[in-house]
């Protein structure tokens, strides 16, 4: 039993029942098959990660995003004074987590490429782009840069998915969107 | 481990056991005493936390909204310390002790220190309970920095760390002692082995806690400026992870053990089932990328190869176990006599004994929800779409909660009549328990990883944003599973009341067992006739060879499911 010593102190040269081998051999083959398919993914696939990323402290990365957001902005959402930035297609946009809110608003054109770069001034956050459902942490002092091409129009909500404190809930940004 | 009819000592040591009339293995008076004491604060933590987690199901339900959301956190802090740490580790710790001491007929190492590991986890684990509780701590389980909890959060899940590294070295005490005194023949039970590898995993856990609690702690009182927030993640999960691995083993150890006891079970293959625990020992410590996949600054190569336990070394350790295990019930429900078509064996086996059901539940749970979410959550592209959403949650209730918990809740059945020497009381509330708590805890698993898929948000207090200054309306359906979320999580409350309800009154009020009732109601069945069923005989077992082909069917389908979901994602680059 298995609360007792093996009886067969050679346990080690017993033979293998033949639905072991064959269970054994299948499952390792489905192991080689689930890691070569991430392989695969890389080279095919259109969603993955790049592995860009800097550091780069809160302070320079909110004086690229402020600059980004004075040269691009079209209007202001609401009565919220957020501003609603439109960067042109394939530039770099820059987008802040921060206690509590997402910052600035951005309007995207659908099937353009935009670099994306992400940086939190605080704590951690966690950029949910939904319901495309897109998740990625945002980290202080790091700066990530992932290639973003909408392919659908409308709008999309930023929900931040990483706990970051009493107002967590209430951290809302959002993306436009538009053809 | 009956009444005593053998108290003596051993020669050269002064040691008083007694000899289980049940099993006729010898228990020390010590292990007994510490095993108990684990036993105990583990249910107290499991009573606590289980409590706190029907407060966090019931707030996460948007028709009952029940707790404002400060103490939302709060509670949600505590349910994570008190069930995913507490309650777990301490009964880790009690079947260390039982595995090695009990199990090799031998005396416990240095029983003084197993009693100051025991006071050290306890400190430690009401330091880090008063700090969450005093509401200057609601960091969440993982406490990522830059936010920072009170001094004495960290400093309480140090000792109680340090307390738990004391009882795995009294657990390896313990193996060189009667190896020494050859209280044994031959190699060690398996399920000793498993619990060797739980142990090894739980140093490198502890030894992984130390190297990032130590410095956050430090960090806390203002000793040190900064802590790196990536490389926090890294090695806090390597605790954190592990941690999660030492469950996994010990539950699977627990699972050999109840099937030996109840069915008298023997594995299909010693060699088999000792390389798939040795998989774990080289390859589950990988598993910290899981939690590192859509981190800024870490390559692709590094995800690929950690994320999948080098060529899912690990996970094949699992997918063995996964056929021994029903295999060995098999093979040993066959051998009594349930020759009946493919699953005679399966219906006629004692599904009212709450062990056998509850090992049962288990096995299938951990399986087939678990294991198959853990390995998608796991694959470095599919994890853009579920990180820190509820799927994630979802996944882990499947593991720890259905996995570990009501493993251990099905050898607690066994525990209370042979340890403590009690009859189980309200034994129809006993015989449901298994059944209600695997619904409920099932139910909360599928329902959150559904929730997930629609992209909820986990540790998050309000899916209507009602109070942001922008609005987003997350999909209907999301609505209707965090509601059978709570319904079932309600459900699982009810189960986990029972268990409390039929273990602490069996201890308080149970009927003690002596003679007589080892031979009315005896706990240990088969006997010697199963016990010597070997592997390599030629029995067929072809109930088990459908249940793993379905399992495989499903694994399959979902795992390639999930990149047809990915696919249809905006492009990333």
């Amino acid at each position: 039993m298995a609360i007792t010593p093996p009886e067969n102190k050679l346990w080690w040269k017993e033979p293998l029942h033949r639905m072991e081998i064959i269970w054994i051999t299948i499952a390792f083959l489905w192991g080689l098959v689930m890691f070569s398919t991430m392989i695969y993914w890389h080279i095919t696939g259109e969603q993955n990660l790049s592995n860009e990323a800097y550091r780069i402290t809160p302070d320079a990365f909110a004086e690229k995003t402020e600059e980004m957001a004075e040269a691009y902005t079209v209007r202001e959402e609401g009565d919220t004074g957020i501003p609603v930035v439109r960067p042109p297609p394939g530039s770099d946009v820059y987008l802040i987590a921060r206690l509590w809110e997402w910052w600035p608003i951005l309007e995207l054109e659908k099937d353009q490429s935009y670099r994306l770069h992400l940086s939190s001034l605080d704590w951690q956050h966690g950029f949910s782009l939904q319901p495309t459902n897109i998740n990625l942490q945002v980290h202080p002092n790091y700066e990530m840069v992932v290639t973003l091409t909408p392919n659908e129009t409308g709008e999309f909500g930023i929900v931040c998915n990483e706990f970051c404190g009493i107002g967590h809930h209430q951290m809302l940004g959002k993306i436009y969107v538009v053809e | 481990m009956s009444v005593s009819t053998a108290e003596g000592a051993l020669v050269g040591h002064d040691e008083k056991y007694r000899t289980c009339l049940d099993t006729g293995l010898k228990v020390y008076a010590k292990t007994e005493t510490l095993i108990k004491v684990n036993a105990v604060a583990a249910v107290l933590f499991l009573a606590v936390g289980g409590l706190f987690g029907v407060l966090v199901a019931l707030t996460r339900w948007p028709g009952v909204h029940l707790l404002p959301a400060d103490l939302f956190y709060l509670v949600l802090t505590a349910h994570g310390a008190a069930v995913l740490l507490f309650w777990i580790i301490f009964f880790e710790v009690a079947i260390l002790y039982f595995a090695s001491s009990i199990l090799l007929n031998c005396r416990l190492a240095t029983p003084h220190f197993a009693w100051l590991g025991f006071l050290l986890m306890v400190g430690g684990s009401l330091l880090a309970t008063v700090a969450v509780l005093q509401g200057e701590s609601s960091v969440m389980f993982t406490s990522y920095v830059p936010m920072q909890a009170a001094p004495h959060f960290y400093l309480g899940l140090i000792l109680f760390a340090v307390g738990a590294l004391l009882a795995c070295c009294v657990f390896f005490g313990t193996l060189v002692i009667a190896k020494e005194e050859q209280t044994y023949e031959g190699s060690v039970p398996l399920v000793t082995f498993g619990a060797i590898t739980a142990a090894i995993i739980a140093v490198f856990t502890i030894a992984s806690g130390a190297i990032i609690l130590i410095p956050t702690f430090l960090w806390s009182i203002g000793y040190i400026a900064e802590i790196d927030t990536v490389t926090y993640k890294l090695v806090w999960w390597g605790m954190g992870h592990s941690s999660q691995q030492i469950n996994v083993s010990a539950h699977v150890a627990v699972w050999y053990c109840i099937a030996a006891l109840v069915l008298g079970a023997k594995p299909l293959s010693e060699k088999v089932s000792r390389t798939a625990f040795l998989l774990y020992i080289l390859f589950l410590q990988l598993a910290c990328a899981h939690h590192m996949l859509v981190e800024p600054g870490i390559s692709s190569e590094w995800k690929v190869f950690n994320t999948s336990y080098a060529l899912y070394l690990a996970v094949l350790g699992s997918l063995i176990h996964g056929m021994s295990i029903p295999g060995a019930v098999e093979a040993a429900q066959r051998r009594r006599g349930f020759t009946k078509g493919i699953f005679g064996w399966l219906r006629q086996a004692p599904w009212g004994n709450p062990a056998f059901s509850g090992f049962a539940l288990s096995v299938v749970l951990f399986g087939f929800l678990g294991g198959i979410s853990g390995v998608v959550l796991g694959t470095e592209q599919i994890n853009i779409l579920m990180h820190n959403t509820l799927y994630v949650p979802g996944h882990f209730h499947a593991t720890v909660v259905a996995g570990t918990t009501l493993a251990f809740m099905a050898i607690s059945y066994l525990v209370v009549p042979l340890i403590f020497q009690r009859d189980l009381v309200f034994k129809t509330i006993a015989k449901w328990q298994p059944y209600v708590f695997a619904i409920g805890v099932g139910g909360t698993s599928l329902f959150m990883m559904g929730a997930g898929t629609l992209g909820i948000s986990r540790r998050h207090w309000d899916i209507t944003f009602s109070d942001a200054s922008l609005t987003f309306d997350v999909p209907g359906t999301a609505f209707l599973m965090l509601g059978l979320n709570g319904i079932f999580g309600l459900l699982a409350g009810v189960g986990g009341l029972m268990y409390i309800l039929v273990i602490v009154g069996s201890i308080l009020f149970g009927k003690r067992r002596d003679a007589e009732a080892v031979k009315a109601n005896p706990i240990v069945a088969g006997g010697e006739a199963v016990s010597t069923y070997g592997s390599e005989g030629t029995l067929k077992l072809p109930g088990t060879i459908t249940l793993v082909a379905v399992f495989f069917t499903a694994f399959v389908l979902y795992y390639f499911i999930n990149w047809k979901f990915l696919s249809e994602v905006w492009p990333l680059s």
